[in-house]
């Protein structure tokens, strides 16, 4: 174990650039989080996933943000373990049938001010899974979203640039 | 015939070998029969007797239909049985790996097989507005009776950054009597979407299935689609297939050893096993045009050519991995803490293994050695050379080990595509396209998974049917838990990695 936490700490962080979150994204954000949001949350949000009908490859990435690479948590974005503890929910999938509920559940579960982000094609548009009876439809169509990051998985550092856009329109 | 007799001997069953004696296998490998209520059931109490793996087991166009492999012939074969209304011989009542499989077909077609054990509704949660559940509303979780037990119900949404599930533990105190999966969660419809879809929309469909397993799912597709139409594959693509699903490999091996050892709290060894990960990610990114190589694998080749110096950066990308997970495995195997927590935690018998038939890491650390890349040697792994590492034990140390030794076969095979690498086509011309079957067992990085398709013609696919490694291993996992403390279940549960959205299809 020594060596390996040795040859970590001599080679130095492994961090990569903070992504710039681009004017359109904080600009979509400003108009969903007002200065009370701002006062309560600070440069803090804390990010329940839920994953609502995905292929888990949204997953991966989504877990990519929390590595030494991307490291979400300097930027104030923390993962947490219970939708009573989130500000935010990070929504994946085209919405099952199945999962409906639970989803519904999960989202009254998280106290106000809440926001919603769909990550991923699917949670935009069902992506290749739209037109199946076993799929509701996007995020949208079961609860109201205020953020949706594109791709089929959307790159790590686009759910970065999402997710700090959010508290940049929180912050303002 | 000499199976057959033992067959008749010790259960009345049907050795594969016996049944198929004399036939010829049609161009995807597998010996097709049609079978009546005799010779059906017979191969059923045969795979029972362990003469003969479940391969796969699902229904098309009024008749179902069982994938069997013999391993010790390394024969395939696809019995079909006409489903008259739906109705045919239960395999399950004979062979119970084969419930689940039949209870998911019950829901999504109305097929009603004939004295299966059990009736309950699995991919169908009463909830699908185009088809009203025919079955009892609700879910009756099996009885577990006896003093001082308690129930703990968890999710479908869990705590991490997993895919949803329900696992109903039954506990006395900390100790584990009994885990129920409740899955279906995420049900997609991915048969229905395939039904009448191009070849190209089939595809894509496919390559979502679990998409962890992206690149495997792609393989298994184009190699079925080949094999119904006769499709032949240029070197060079067929090369880059085996890199690709390789590196796939190497990616989850590498950040799932570091994720059960974050389950153990060992952040360092996450933290070092994600960077490795990002690597890898990154460069197959750079070479193939995706993180996943998603839609990279395509009927015909592949859909992307990777430039002259991709071959230098793959290399270049193994070089770095290995002296660096060189540490992670010294770090793994000289923590006692570590060691205390995986040794003897989640044991999978080697009976169950073989019955199940499960396939990948949790196969292989119970005993059954199977690999659908030596035991088809399918293109490219017909002509590399690898090792198929195995372990007895069954807990997760063993499927860590595995995960590790597998590690170093797959940079290896990827440094023997790298060196046979030659400029040339990536996509064969399309053949016409006309009416036909195929199926493919590819080796995903959790193990094998099946893929069968029907073609209707004009490049239309009419049926597709997928079947993860998954589907044989959840049951394992409620058994591997049982007697153990609640705690372990993260480090079991990680240990397996099973897909959700590969087994609700």
């Amino acid at each position: 174990m020594h060596i390996l936490l040795i040859s970590a700490l001599l080679k130095g962080p492994a961090v990569t650039p903070a992504p710039d979150p681009g004017a359109e994204t904080v600009d979509e954000l400003a108009k969903a989080l007002g200065e009370r949001a701002r006062r309560k949350l600070g440069r803090s949000l804390a990010i329940r996933e839920v994953d609502a009908g995905s292929c888990n490859g949204c997953e991966l990435e989504i877990h990519a943000l929390n590595n030494p690479v991307y490291d979400a948590e300097r930027f104030g974005l923390k993962f947490v373990a219970s939708p009573r503890h989130a500000d935010v929910l990070l929504v994946t999938g085209p919405v099952t049938w199945n999962m409906r509920e639970a989803l519904e559940r999960t989202y009254t579960a998280v106290p106000d001010p809440k926001w919603v982000v769909a990550a991923g094609d699917c949670a935009g548009s069902c992506g290749v899974f739209a037109g199946s009876y076993a799929c509701v439809g996007p995020v949208s169509s079961v609860i109201p979203v205020d953020l949706h990051i594109p791709g089929c998985p959307p790159q790590p550092i686009e759910l970065l640039k999402g997710l700090i856009g959010l508290m940049d329109a929180a912050s303002r | 015939m000499k199976d057959y007799s033992e067959a008749d001997a010790i259960a009345g069953g049907i050795a594969l070998s016996a049944a198929t004696a004399g036939r010829t296998a049609c161009t995807d490998g597998y010996i097709r029969i049609e079978a009546g209520e005799a010779l059906w059931t017979g191969l059923c109490k045969g795979c029972a007797a362990g003469w003969q793996d479940l391969s796969a087991l699902w229904f098309d166009k009024g008749r179902m239909h069982m994938a069997l492999w013999d391993s010790k012939a390394r024969r395939g074969a696809i019995v079909s049985i006409t489903a008259e209304g739906g109705a045919y011989p239960s395999a399950g009542l004979y062979h119970p790996p084969a419930m689940r499989l039949e209870r998911a077909m019950r829901d999504l077609y109305g097929t009603e097989p004939q004295g299966l054990p059990d009736t309950r509704a699995w991919l169908d949660h009463g909830v699908w507005p185009s088809k009203p559940l025919k079955t009892q509303k609700g879910y009756r979780f099996l009885l577990v009776e006896g003093e001082g037990l308690h129930q703990i119900p968890v999710g479908p949404v869990h705590a991490g950054i997993i895919e949803p599930g329900h696992f109903r533990f039954t506990a006395n105190g900390e100790t584990v009597a009994r885990l129920e999966e409740r899955l279906g969660y995420v049900h997609k419809g991915v048969e229905s979407l395939c039904a009448g879809a191009t070849l190209e929309r089939a595809g894509k469909v496919a390559a979502r299935i679990s998409g962890d397993s992206t690149v495997a799912y792609s393989f298994a597709f184009a190699r079925a689609v080949e094999a119904a139409l006769g499709w032949e594959v240029p070197e060079r693509a067929v090369l880059l297939r085996g890199i690709m699903a390789e590196l796939e490999r190497l990616s989850h091996h590498v950040s799932d050893v570091g994720a059960i050892c974050n389950d153990a709290s060992v952040v360092a060894i996450h933290a070092r096993c994600a960077l490795i990960r990002e690597d890898i990610l990154r460069t197959a990114g750079a070479c193939f045009g995706h993180r996943m190589m998603m839609d990279r694998i395509v009927p015909g080749g592949t859909a992307c050519d990777p430039g002259d110096d991709s071959a230098g950066a793959i290399r270049a990308l193994l070089d770095r991995l290995e002296p660096s997970f060189a540490q992670v495995v010294h770090a793994y195997d000289q923590s006692p803490s570590l060691q205390n927590r995986v040794q003897g935690t989640g044991d999978v018998c080697p009976e169950y293994a073989q019955q199940f038939a499960a396939g990948g890491y949790i196969g292989r650390a119970s005993g059954r050695p199977f690999d659908a890349r030596r035991a088809l040697a399918y293109p490219p792994y017909g002509s590399v050379e690898f090792e198929v590492p195995g372990r007895m034990t069954g807990d997760v140390d063993a499927r860590v080990w595995i995960r590790i030794e597998e590690v170093t076969q797959s940079v290896r095979i990827i440094r023997q595509l790298l060196d046979r690498l030659q400029p040339g086509r990536v996509m064969a011309p399309q053949p016409s396209f006309g009416p036909g079957e195929g199926a493919a067992l590819v080796e995903a990085f959790r193990g094998d998974l099946f893929l069968a398709v029907r073609l209707g013609g004009e490049g239309k696919v009419a049926h597709l049917h997928a079947r993860d490694a998954s589907w044989f291993q959840w049951p394992l996992l409620e058994n591997a838990i049982k007697d153990n403390i609640v705690a372990d279940f993260p480090l079991c549960n990680k240990s397996f990695n099973c897909s959700y959205s590969g087994h609700d299809i």
